[in-house]
């Protein structure tokens, strides 16, 4: 098929033939990194500028390193080093940063709608980090990639997200791309934190955890969002662990192969026990992995599309 | 000279219950029963001719940031959305908590303002919640009511006691419904659309608990609160209950809550962000069910300009409020008269009567003697707006090239013809 988006913003905007495109072309670029030589020429002389307005470490490296391997040159700005801090809107610091032939901005910024925002204003390439509670699109796009491999395929599984749906990117983008390619969607944590208005978005609600993982074939983790959350959402830590958490004992009366995700950072002891983390059936370390050959495929076909301004 | 005939217009003067098609006349300001002989004859056949509206919730942002709008500017817009009269809310910099402040507005309406400016005083000190701010001297400077517009008093205590205060000085209260709590750093509607766009919800119970709290004091004291721009279904069920019962409610609501819903917020445009917010399409329902039963009995604008620059950021970090004088009439027209939910008399009472009555004016009213505040519209007339003719300093608005039916054509001050400008 033929890519033609320049930015990639949300999830929610792609049709599906769209998403298994950029898993295919990720595919490709996975044998890359099985290479000696870990790099290609596809994006060279390109630059591209991780303006991180929000803390990272693991979406920043990945995505840097994806640049690496394209061989396009790569500028990170985070936002205590930034004019931001000194009070200069986005809209200006990203119009400097075209000014400045950066190729492509990938934003991760704590309000939604902040990817949007430069992508309506900017001709370069805008990939979307995490835009606050709204999308992380190229960390729905890997934990598909590795769903995929683990199980060959996503239309029909039953995929139980637990957390805190509320405020979290990844569940959107998760819910969008998981009930676009025909997957069961099942959300699952305090109520407070997983309002039922998200059965509008066609996923089963469910306030039992023990029900909610019943039949998964993959239970994706998600982390309490501390810092974006309002105080009020639930009692403790603590309870949520007694109540929510992946124990033991919960996960021994699921399918026998049922798959542990997680975006990370993990809370061990939390969200899920330490040892289930380091299990065989938790593949959260390959999905940091495969997010690497994700970033490149939508970095290179999100890059490829820009007109070529020829010298007249 | 402020002596007119207005000639053959449909004269529409709820006060009165007069609506027929007759000549106006204006001698020295005041409306008048006999035509002066030198008298300006303006031709309304045709067109509708309307006591002065009166747009009970702008904020002209003088003093202190007349970067977004001034006296002056604000006031070419109520002139040319056909308003005679607006009632200015009281945060500005400095707040109107003190004398020198209504003093500073009224001097400023009185030298560069194109319409009356009636300004409200703060229910608390810098509008803060926690102690009242001289209600008394405030009034004896002219104020027409008090209101902490924008920062809703917490604190029942205070709010019980400022209302039984003004009681004594005959002054109604006017209170912006958000429970600090519940609504918390909230930014649109929560509802569907805020979960699908990741942003912080205002929830409809955050305007609602405190209409509550209102109707209970209102009825506990026997004294007038009215609750500004209401933009929840269960504040208009409430409201309505109440009246029903006696209570001395009221109740307001500006054109973005019957004509829009949260679904606009969906391209992160801050043009479609204020407080309250826009709600769902059963809200909207309901907001017109209250205009067409008489619960809401007064429409305003809540004119809220902002500098584009301040606009154009993230959604969470832009500040609410949009303009709303110039399109005021058109879309109250559009959404309540087309659409045959209000007669076109019955359209006119919430913008003269509605507001004259609850802030006990002489004005809002054609009757012999009075102030000669006119409005000649044409409710039919189709245009389009395009806010880069507008009056105002600022752009912020939702409506930028939407198609309108219905438009002032003649706005009339004191006699004065103050729009069109010659």
């Amino acid at each position: 098929m033929n890519w033609t988006r320049k930015d990639l913003i949300a999830i929610e905007d792609l049709r599906p033939e769209e998403i298994v495109h950029v898993l295919d072309t990720a595919l490709t670029f996975e044998e890359v990194g099985q290479r000696d030589v870990k790099k290609v020429p596809a994006l060279r002389g390109k630059t591209m500028v991780n303006l991180f307005i929000e803390p990272s470490t693991r979406t920043r490296t990945s995505f840097e390193l994806a640049a690496h391997r394209l061989s396009a040159d790569v500028v990170n700005i985070m936002a205590t080093a930034s004019s931001i801090t000194k009070g200069e809107t986005l809209k200006d610091t990203a119009l400097n940063l075209q000014a400045l032939h950066a190729d492509i901005i990938v934003i991760r910024h704590s309000s939604a709608g902040a990817a949007k925002f430069l992508a309506d204003r900017l001709d370069v390439s805008v990939i979307n980090a995490g835009d606050g509670a709204h999308e992380h699109p190229t960390q729905a796009l890997l934990d598909a990639f590795t769903i995929r491999q683990k199980k060959g395929r996503i239309a029909g599984l039953n995929v139980t997200i637990l957390g805190d749906i509320l405020y979290s990117r990844v569940a959107r983008s998760n819910i969008h791309l998981l009930t676009k390619l025909g997957a069961n969607v099942t959300l699952a944590g305090p109520s407070t934190l997983v309002p039922r208005v998200f059965e509008q978005l066609g996923c089963r609600v469910c306030y039992n955890v023990e029900e909610a993982i019943a039949d998964a074939d993959v239970i994706n983790l998600l982390r309490i969002q501390h810092e974006r959350q309002r105080q009020t959402m639930f009692p403790s830590i603590g309870e949520y662990a007694t109540i929510f958490g992946l124990t033991k004992e919960r996960f021994a009366r699921t399918k026998p192969d049922a798959l542990i995700m997680h975006p990370g950072p993990i809370n061990r002891g939390v969200e899920i026990d330490s040892d289930l983390a380091d299990c065989k059936r938790s593949v959260i370390l390959q999905q940091v992995s495969h997010g690497l050959a994700v970033r490149m495929a939508v970095l290179y076909l999100c890059a490829s599309v820009q007109p070529v301004e020829e010298a007249a | 000279m402020n002596n007119l005939t207005i000639r053959n217009g449909r004269v529409i003067d709820p006060a009165n219950k007069v609506d027929t098609v007759r000549d106006v006349y204006v001698r020295d300001g005041k409306i008048a029963a006999e035509p002066a002989p030198d008298a300006i004859v303006v031709d309304a056949a045709g067109l509708v001719v309307t006591p002065g509206l009166i747009d009970l919730h702008v904020h002209l942002r003088e003093p202190g940031r007349s970067d977004k709008e001034t006296i002056e500017t604000g006031t070419r817009c109520a002139a040319f959305g056909g308003f005679t009269s607006v009632v200015c809310m009281p945060n500005t910099s400095p707040a109107a908590d003190n004398t020198g402040t209504i003093a500073f507005i009224k001097q400023r309406a009185e030298a560069v303002g194109c319409v009356n400016v009636l300004p409200t005083g703060a229910i608390t000190k810098n509008l803060e919640g926690a102690e009242l701010a001289p209600i008394g001297s405030l009034k004896r400077a002219g104020i027409v009511a008090i209101t902490d517009d924008g920062h809703c008093v917490q604190s029942n205590e205070i709010m019980r006691r400022a209302l039984e205060y003004a009681k004594m000085f005959e002054l109604p209260l006017m209170d912006h419904c958000q429970d600090n709590n519940l609504v918390s750093d909230g930014v649109m509607h929560e509802g569907y659309w805020s979960h699908l766009l990741g942003l912080k919800g205002w929830p409809s119970i955050g305007e609602e608990i405190i209409v509550a709290r209102n109707i209970m004091l209102a009825e506990q004291v026997d004294w007038h609160v009215h609750c500004q721009h209401l933009s929840s279904a269960g504040s208009v069920r409430l409201v309505r209950e109440a009246k029903k019962r006696g209570v001395k409610i009221f109740a307001e609501a500006c054109p973005h809550h019957f004509t829009l819903t949260d679904e606009s917020c969906k391209g992160y445009d801050a043009n479609f962000k204020m407080s309250p917010p826009l709600r769902e399409p059963r809200d909207v329902e309901a907001i017109l069910e209250g205009l067409a039963d008489g619960t809401i009995e007064v429409i305003c604008s809540d004119h809220a300009p902002h500098c584009a620059f301040e606009k154009e950021v993230e959604f969470d970090k832009a500040p609410f409020g949009i303009l709303g004088l110039e399109t005021e009439l058109a879309l109250s027209l559009m959404a309540l008269v087309h659409k045959k939910l209000l007669t076109l008399p019955q359209l006119v009472e919430k913008f003269t009567t509605g507001p004259a009555r609850l802030l006990r004016l002489d004005k809002g009213t054609l009757s012999v003697g009075a102030d000669a505040d006119i409005t000649v519209m044409d409710p039919a007339r189709e245009w389009v707006y395009d806010v880069n003719q507008t009056s105002s300093k600022s752009r912020n608005t939702p409506f930028h090239g939407w198609a309108m039916k219905g438009k002032a054509v003649t706005t009339i001050v004191g006699g004065r013809v103050v729009w069109p400008k010659k």
